[in-house]
């Protein structure tokens, strides 16, 4: 068509949906760079996820609890299997690992503080246990990681937990990188390395491979531990059947499941957005492995990965975890991505929302640096009692919608209180697509 | 001495024995008889006390040790003296892969040969291998040294930060951003009192001294054939 004749209609311009804007816009800084790209947070594509699910609520054939008088408890007991002093909690949502060097220590402080606050547990991160964070957090779970970077017998027997990290699921099969920018004096120290280097967190464990030795790595921080406190093995979601199995043979006491959906401090793009699999798809496999092994409840399951309300809890709980665990959402509740840093975001090029540079340090928000005149901006005692009310509110939230499926405990919420609205949240959540009886793969029905 | 056969009392009892023991006890000596490879023998020690183990062990002997000197007559099996904090571990024989592995401290003395993955991602402790180690040695390797008085098998010091890796005998090959390097004076002297400490018979100046280019601490796509 001649675009030169005006008298003749126009085709308007028409984007691409395979080269878009975003895209090319990767492709050129990619060109200009040479590199990757790195950034924080869990995929941002859209999966299927709890949005995808509904609850059925009370009817004839079910009664629902009054929604302000009826008790509807949300107490959960983790390590029940094999430690000697399992973790109590009052909710079922724990704080994820989050490592101080990713994080401010006014930001982990915070944590600590928010979850005690909440009745539930936080949990260290790489970099090692800091006398701050235990000291503001009443169960503190400790992350053994591949780098074992700070880690020491003595921080092993302060810890209420251990938790042994496989992978996690914005990076299953992947390593960390704590950037030199964010390398102040301090956390060198604890990592026992220069300041301003790349620290690089290796992909697996420098001293064993595959479930028998898992096996033996867990009896050896009993033994150190003197079999009091629980161990929990964290994977990311790929296999989920079978890395729960292989858990349990192993001997954790708890398992840890995080989604793709689960946020990083520091990772490739395309690793977040390319491996792994949706949280909402990992849950009824693990919790299958856990029955067919008979060990569903006496091994408690917690998932991770893109909750971020009480209805998220409550759908988890519904499809067979114990408890949930959050990452992303806890910051947010701290300040990340706050509208009221617009101004600065824009000077780093992003905007409110879409900020997830957490590698470079310049977080407006004073989380995600060690810049102490950016972590100044986070009071900790202000964001403990932010991160205390919003886990609250999810609790809240999860109780109202168990007490309207007549459910006096989270616990007792099921998979039969739940629909889907897609086809594929049905497939993965393996409940009813709505107003069928019917999901994809249901067994005896051919499909 | 005090003894405790594995024969007859659970690894439990062991450990939790050894590790009630405090700064201040008078029971400074200890045996373990019959360990036949058990796992996790002597772990999360600390105390100055003296663990003699009369035979071969399992994985993670001497795991976590801080202050114990703890014997092994026997070989031992992977990850041998893990995250090691402070005190001595001596190998009579050979140790298996992972020895010393993300050690913060300490000495481990292995007599005969060590496996691959010797020190990996060690942190500070030292390490004196008698005789050859296996490949991937020193891996990302943060501080300490690794004395080798052998060979030292492929990609040695591969991926390599601060620690220093000296071998007598050869070397089949350099892993990434590993390089020579000159024996100074000061090296000299810290493989002289290395030497001593574990009670080998060898000088200095016959080893050869190896640490980190530092061409790969910050990422440069440049290097990523290196990689």
């Amino acid at each position: 068509m001649n675009s030169q004749d005006k008298r003749i209609p126009q085709t308007a311009p028409l984007q691409s949906a395979t080269f878009s804007n975003p895209i090319n816009a990767e492709i050129r800084r990619a060109a200009a760079t040479g590199i990757y790209d790195i950034r924080g947070g869990g995929a941002k594509r859209r999966v299927p996820h709890f949005d995808d699910l509904l609850f059925l609520g009370a009817s004839i054939s079910r009664y629902p609890l009054e929604g302000y008088r009826e008790k509807c408890d949300t107490r959960v007991t983790l390590g029940t299997r094999f430690a000697r002093k399992p973790i109590e909690l009052d909710i079922p949502i724990t704080i994820a690992g989050m490592s101080f060097g990713a994080l401010s220590a006014e930001a982990k402080e915070a944590l600590g503080r928010g979850a005690s606050a909440a009745g539930t547990s936080t949990t260290t991160g790489d970099g090692g246990m800091t006398p701050e964070e235990r000291g503001h957090s009443t169960k503190l779970v400790y992350q053994y990681l591949p780098s074992r970077y700070g880690m020491n017998p003595d921080d092993l027997r302060r810890a209420d937990a251990i938790e042994v990290v496989v992978g996690q699921g914005a990076k299953p099969g992947g390593g960390g990188m704590l950037l030199g920018k964010k390398i102040s004096d301090r956390v060198a120290e604890m990592r026992t390395l220069p300041k301003g280097i790349d620290q690089r967190s290796a992909c697996r464990h420098p001293d064993w491979t595959g479930p028998d030795d898992l096996e033996i790595k867990i009896l050896e921080l009993r033994e150190i531990t003197g079999w009091q406190v629980p161990i929990y093995v964290k994977v990311g979601g790929t296999r989920p059947y079978y890395d729960t199995a292989l858990a349990v043979k192993a001997g954790a006491d708890v398992v840890v499941l995080d989604g793709m959906q689960g946020g990083t401090a520091a990772t490739q793009d395309v690793f977040i957005e390319h491996v792994g699999l949706p949280t909402l798809a990992c849950i009824r496999p693990a919790v299958r492995a856990l029955q067919d092994l008979g060990m569903h409840r006496e091994v408690q399951l917690v998932v991770s990965g893109g909750i971020r309300t009480g209805a998220d809890v409550a759908k988890a709980l519904a499809l067979g975890a114990d408890a949930v665990s959050i990452g992303t959402a806890a910051m947010v509740a701290l300040g990340d991505n706050d509208p009221k840093w617009e101004a600065e975001y824009q000077k780093l090029g992003t905007t409110t929302g879409a900020y997830d540079d957490w590698h470079e340090g310049l977080d407006p928000a004073g989380i995600t640096t060690q810049d102490p005149s950016l972590s100044a901006r986070l009071d900790p005692i202000e964001g403990g009692r932010r991160l205390r009310n919003y886990l609250k509110v999810m609790t809240l939230e999860a109780q109202t919608i168990a007490r309207a499926c007549g459910h006096n405990h989270l616990h007792n919420l099921e998979p039969e209180d739940l629909c889907a609205v897609t086809m594929e949240a049905a497939a993965m959540a393996q409940v009813p697509l709505a107003g069928t009886d019917w999901y994809p793969g249901k067994p005896g029905t051919g499909y | 001495m005090q003894s405790i056969d594995l024969a007859t009392q659970s690894l439990r009892d062991l450990n939790a024995t050894l590790q009630a023991q405090k700064n201040q006890t008078n029971a400074t000596e200890w045996e373990v008889l019959n360990p036949r490879g058990a796992h996790a023998i002597a772990v999360g020690l600390d105390a100055p006390i003296e663990v003699t183990v009369r035979g071969s062990t399992g994985y993670y002997c001497a795991g976590m040790n801080k202050q114990a000197q703890v014997h092994v007559t026997g070989s031992a099996g992977p990850g041998v003296a893990e995250n090691m904090m402070s005190g001595t571990v001596i190998i009579d024989g050979d140790a298996s892969q992972y020895a010393g592995a993300t050690g913060h401290g300490g000495l481990l003395v292995i007599r005969g040969n060590a496996a691959s993955r010797c020190g990996i991602s060690m942190k500070g402790i030292d390490i004196v291998v008698q005789g050859n180690i296996g490949h991937m040695s020193a891996f990302m390797g943060q501080a300490g040294n690794l004395v080798v008085c052998g060979d030292a098998g492929d990609a040695l010091g591969d991926s390599l930060y601060e620690a220093r890796i000296f071998v007598r005998g050869t070397v089949k090959s350099l892993g990434a951003d590993c390089v020579e390097k000159e024996m100074r004076p000061e090296h000299l002297e810290i493989l002289r009192d290395l030497l001593a400490r574990a009670g080998v018979d060898a000088q200095p100046e016959e080893f050869r001294r190896y640490g980190s280019a530092r061409k790969l601490y910050n990422f440069d796509i440049d290097n990523a054939a290196a990689y």
